[in-house]
Parts: structure tokens; C-alpha cells; sequence
């Protein structure tokens, strides 16, 4: 199998604050990996760590065989890199000034030299994928937050990325619309997209995961398939996690 | 004694054409100095916000420099002092046009700034995440988010900027309030003259508001 994601001894500050404490994960390819977490644990740094949006202090970290070193502020290992990598984020992120198809063909026109036409089938193909191909051309502001977490599901889509991010894709939606986000994301893995999410969405983890993390003050302290982590966790700190986030 | 003042309509309406001649001036110098003061700002402001010390403190400087002095002391100097320094003498309508360029500069440039810290990191984020490079997402998600931000408080400072001309009547360019005094100082007729002067102010602004206004609805509509 090839490995997606290799982290080793990473360490993470954020000033004093020791954020990520030597994270050792590799994600393979094709895998889904859901990382679960009280707020501050350091979950969403981790994937950001992933694509550059967060620089890392010491360990090493490749993703897709290239390594991404610590306090990299080198743009064209990063570039490189978040060409392959897709994220989705908790607040959209849309671009508000750009039509929904304009969004999605940002990054093909701009990064990859797509030409218009290609651009504009992607865009519509993916689209329709998500299930809004008659939104193409309104303004993000136009959409439900569910639509305009689609839409930007797509847009990472459009890259083809070889890894996807997910930084709490559900955590600014109402609740109605939270199922047919998951439904895109569900639909994603089963056709094989390596994907890293973050989420407090315990039926999708327990549902589509294969494999669940559990960090807890920047540590991994329980990692296992779901029905390990879920049923039978060994850490006392993910039992207590469990017992208050499964209780509701 | 009585005193009996009557507004003299003849004398206003006689003062137009002489007073009109101020007119190009008063814009050439306004929108000639606001153009390059724009690309100053738009330059000025980005570097102040760079990350780079030698390159945002140079800027900051300028900036301060001329938000922190009047621009009646900027013009003086550009067109009293500083011919001693290049060694030839500066010609008045340069002088004006160079003062609100350098003003107006600053001040845009405090401007965009503003404009682009106001967009959320999380657009820079988006941008970067796609595989966009600093500068693309920099120029096809932030600044033309930034743009539509900045045209109220541009507005402002072009309608600021035509009104600090009038002070530029001091180095003899031949704009809107020194035609009025050149015609005073002839027919004694100040409060027609004046009257007439504001008037052809507000004429220019209010049709650039009026522009602006424009300008700024069809830029909303589409977010």
C-alpha cells in the first residue's frame, strides 16, 4: 500500500503551548481517517499541518512522498504539495465575489492551465455530483450552507486531489443540513478518496471511518478501528470523551 | 447708519465664465494627483503590510509623513522648498497635482490596508489550499473582495483631495478659488463670487458621489 501521509515525532507550538505532542500517523491511500477530539485538542491543527496551513516545529512529515519540513516557509515543496491535497473547511470559505462554477474553476484555470472548456465541464460535472447542478451560476450567498459546503467539496474536487482534508465540514451547519454534506462524503470514500476528517460527527466516523484517532491535549492516546475506539476504548480518556459526546 | 446688503445676481452670473477657466485646473490637478496617488497608495498600502521590516517601515514612514502634516505646508514645500534642492524651479500645476498624490497616497494607502485586512484569512486559506500561489490568490480572491470595500472610503478621499485644490490658489495655479480671487480683487464682488466658487465645488463632487453611488450598487449586488 502507498502511504498518503507519513507524520513522525512531530511536535507543533503555538508560542509556549506544545499544540501537537510527537504525532507518529501515516494514512494509506484509499484509507478514511476520522480524528475525533474535545475543542483545543489539536485536531484541526493536525490536518492543517498536512497542506502547509500550519508549520510544524520538529518531526518530519511527507505527504505523497514529499517531505514538508519543519518551519517550512518554502513555497514550492508547499505548492507542489497542495496541488495534491484538498480541504474543506469548517466555514465554507467560498469565494464570495466568484459565481458557484467560478469557484470551482479557479484552481484548474489558474494552477493547472486548464483551458475555459475544461474548466467549465469539470465544474458542471462536479456539480451535478453534489447534487446542485442547477446552482452553477448563483453567488455563494445565494446557497444554504449545506449547498455551500458542496459546492466547496467540489471545489477541492475539481483539483483532483490524491488526499482530502475535512476540518469540521458539519460544525457550522444547521443541523437539517448536516446529512447531505455527509452523504457527499460518504459517497466519497466508497469510491475510494483517501480522506483525513475531523469531526464531532460520531455516527459518520463509527459509520464510514476506517480507522478512528482520538487526541486528546495534542497526544494520540487511542487509535483503532471504530468499532475499537467506540466500543471497546482502552484509554481512559477516550472513555470519558465517549461517555460525554455518545450520552446525548 | 444703514446698512443694506443685496445678493448682486448680475455679478454672479457675470463671474461664471471667468471663474469657469478655474475648472480644468481644479480637475486636473484633483484627478491627475488621485490617479497617482491611488497607484501610491495601492503600493504603499500593500508594503505596509508586509511581513518584511524593510519594506513595511519605509512605507509606514511615508505614510505618516503626509497624514501628520498639513498638505498647505506639503505644496508650500514642494513649490517654495523644493526647486533650492533640485536646483530649477518647479512649475505650480506639478506642484499641485504632485502634492495631492503624495497626500491622497497616504492616506488610500491606509485605505487598502484597511480593505484587505478586513477580507477573512480564511479566503487567503481557501486560496492556498487549491494550490493557488501567494500572488494569485493575493490578486484573484482578496483584492477583488478588498476593491469593493475600499470604493466608499475612496470616494471619501477623492472628494477630500478636489476640496484641498482650493488651497493650492497659494503657489498661483490658476484653479477655481484664485480665479475667484483674481476677479475680486477687479469688481469687490466677494459674496457672489464665493457663492458662485462653492456652487462649481459642489457640482464636482456631487456628481462624483452621485458616480460612486453607482459604482458601489453594481459592486454589491454581486456578493
Amino acid at each position: 500500500m502507498t502511504q498518503i501521509v507519513k507524520m513522525k515525532g512531530m511536535n507543533k507550538y503555538f508560542g509556549k503551548l506544545h499544540v501537537l505532542k510527537n504525532i507518529d500517523l501515516t494514512v494509506e491511500q484509499g484509507e478514511v481517517v476520522v480524528i475525533i477530539g474535545a475543542s483545543g485538542s489539536g485536531k484541526s491543527t493536525l490536518i492543517r499541518c498536512v497542506n502547509g496551513l500550519e508549520e510544524y516545529e520538529s518531526g518530519t512529515l511527507h505527504v505523497d512522498n514529499q517531505a514538508l519540513a519543519p518551519n517550512a516557509g518554502n513555497q514550492a515543496s508547499l505548492a507542489k504539495i497542495r496541488k495534491e491535497v484538498g480541504m474543506v473547511f469548517q466555514q465554507f470559505n467560498l469565494f464570495p465575489h466568484l459565481t458557484v462554477k467560478k469557484n470551482i474553476m479557479l484552481a484548474p484555470i489558474k494552477v493547472k492551465n486548464a483551458s475555459q472548456v475544461i474548466a467549465n465541464a469539470t465544474a458542471e460535472r462536479l456539480l451535478e455530483r453534489v447534487g446542485i447542478g442547477n446552482q452553477a451560476n448563483k453567488y455563494p450567498g445565494q446557497l444554504s450552507g449545506g449547498q455551500q459546503q458542496r459546492v466547496a467539496i467540489a471545489r477541492a474536487l475539481a483539483m483532483e486531489p490524491k488526499l482530502m482534508l475535512f476540518d469540521e465540514p458539519t460544525s457550522a451547519l444547521d443541523p437539517e443540513m448536516i446529512g447531505e454534506v455527509l452523504d457527499v462524503m460518504r459517497e466519497l470514500a466508497k469510491e475510494g478518496m483517501t480522506m483525513m476528517v475531523v469531526t464531532h460527527e460520531m455516527g459518520f466516523a463509527r459509520e464510514v471511518a476506517d480507522r478512528v484517532i482520538y487526541i486528546h491535549e495534542g497526544k494520540i492516546v487511542e487509535e483503532g478501528s471504530p468499532a475499537d475506539v467506540f466500543d471497546n476504548p482502552q484509554n481512559e480518556r477516550t472513555q470519558a470523551f465517549l461517555s460525554r459526546v455518545l450520552a446525548h | 447708519m444703514e446698512f443694506q446688503f443685496q445678493f448682486d445676481w448680475q455679478a454672479a452670473v457675470n463671474a461664471i465664465p471667468f471663474l469657469a477657466k478655474g475648472i480644468p485646473y481644479t480637475l486636473m490637478i484633483s484627478f491627475g494627483g488621485l490617479a497617482i496617488g491611488f497607484a501610491l497608495g495601492i503600493l504603499f498600502g500593500l508594503l505596509s503590510i508586509n511581513k518584511k521590516w524593510f519594506l513595511r517601515w519605509p512605507a509606514i514612514t511615508y505614510i505618516e509623513i503626509f497624514r501628520g502634516t498639513p498638505i498647505l505646508v506639503q505644496v508650500l514645500f514642494i513649490f517654495y522648498g523644493l526647486p533650492d534642492l533640485v536646483g530649477r524651479p518647479i512649475d505650480p500645476l506639478t506642484a499641485g497635482i504632485a502634492a495631492i498624490a503624495l497626500n491622497s497616497g497616504a492616506y488610500i494607502s491606509e485605505v487598502v490596508r484597511g480593505g484587505v485586512q478586513s477580507i477573512d484569512r480564511g479566503q487567503t486559506e481557501a486560496g492556498l489550499s487549491l494550490g493557488l500561489s501567494r500572488s494569485q490568490t493575493f490578486w484573484s480572491i482578496i483584492w477583488p473582495q478588498a476593491f469593493r470595500r475600499m470604493i466608499p472610503p475612496l470616494g471619501n478621499q477623492a472628494i477630500v483631495s478636489i476640496k484641498d485644490t482650493s488651497l493650492f490658489s497659494v503657489i498661483g495655479v490658476g484653479e477655481l478659488v484664485r480665479q475667484g480671487q483674481v476677479y475680486i480683487a477687479n469688481t469687490f464682488t466677494a459674496f457672489e463670487v464665493y457663492f458662485v466658487v462653492a456652487l462649481m465645488y459642489l457640482a464636482i463632487t456631487l456628481t462624483l458621489s452621485l458616480l460612486l453611488r453607482l459604482l458601489e450598487r453594481r459592486g454589491v449586488a454581486s456578493i
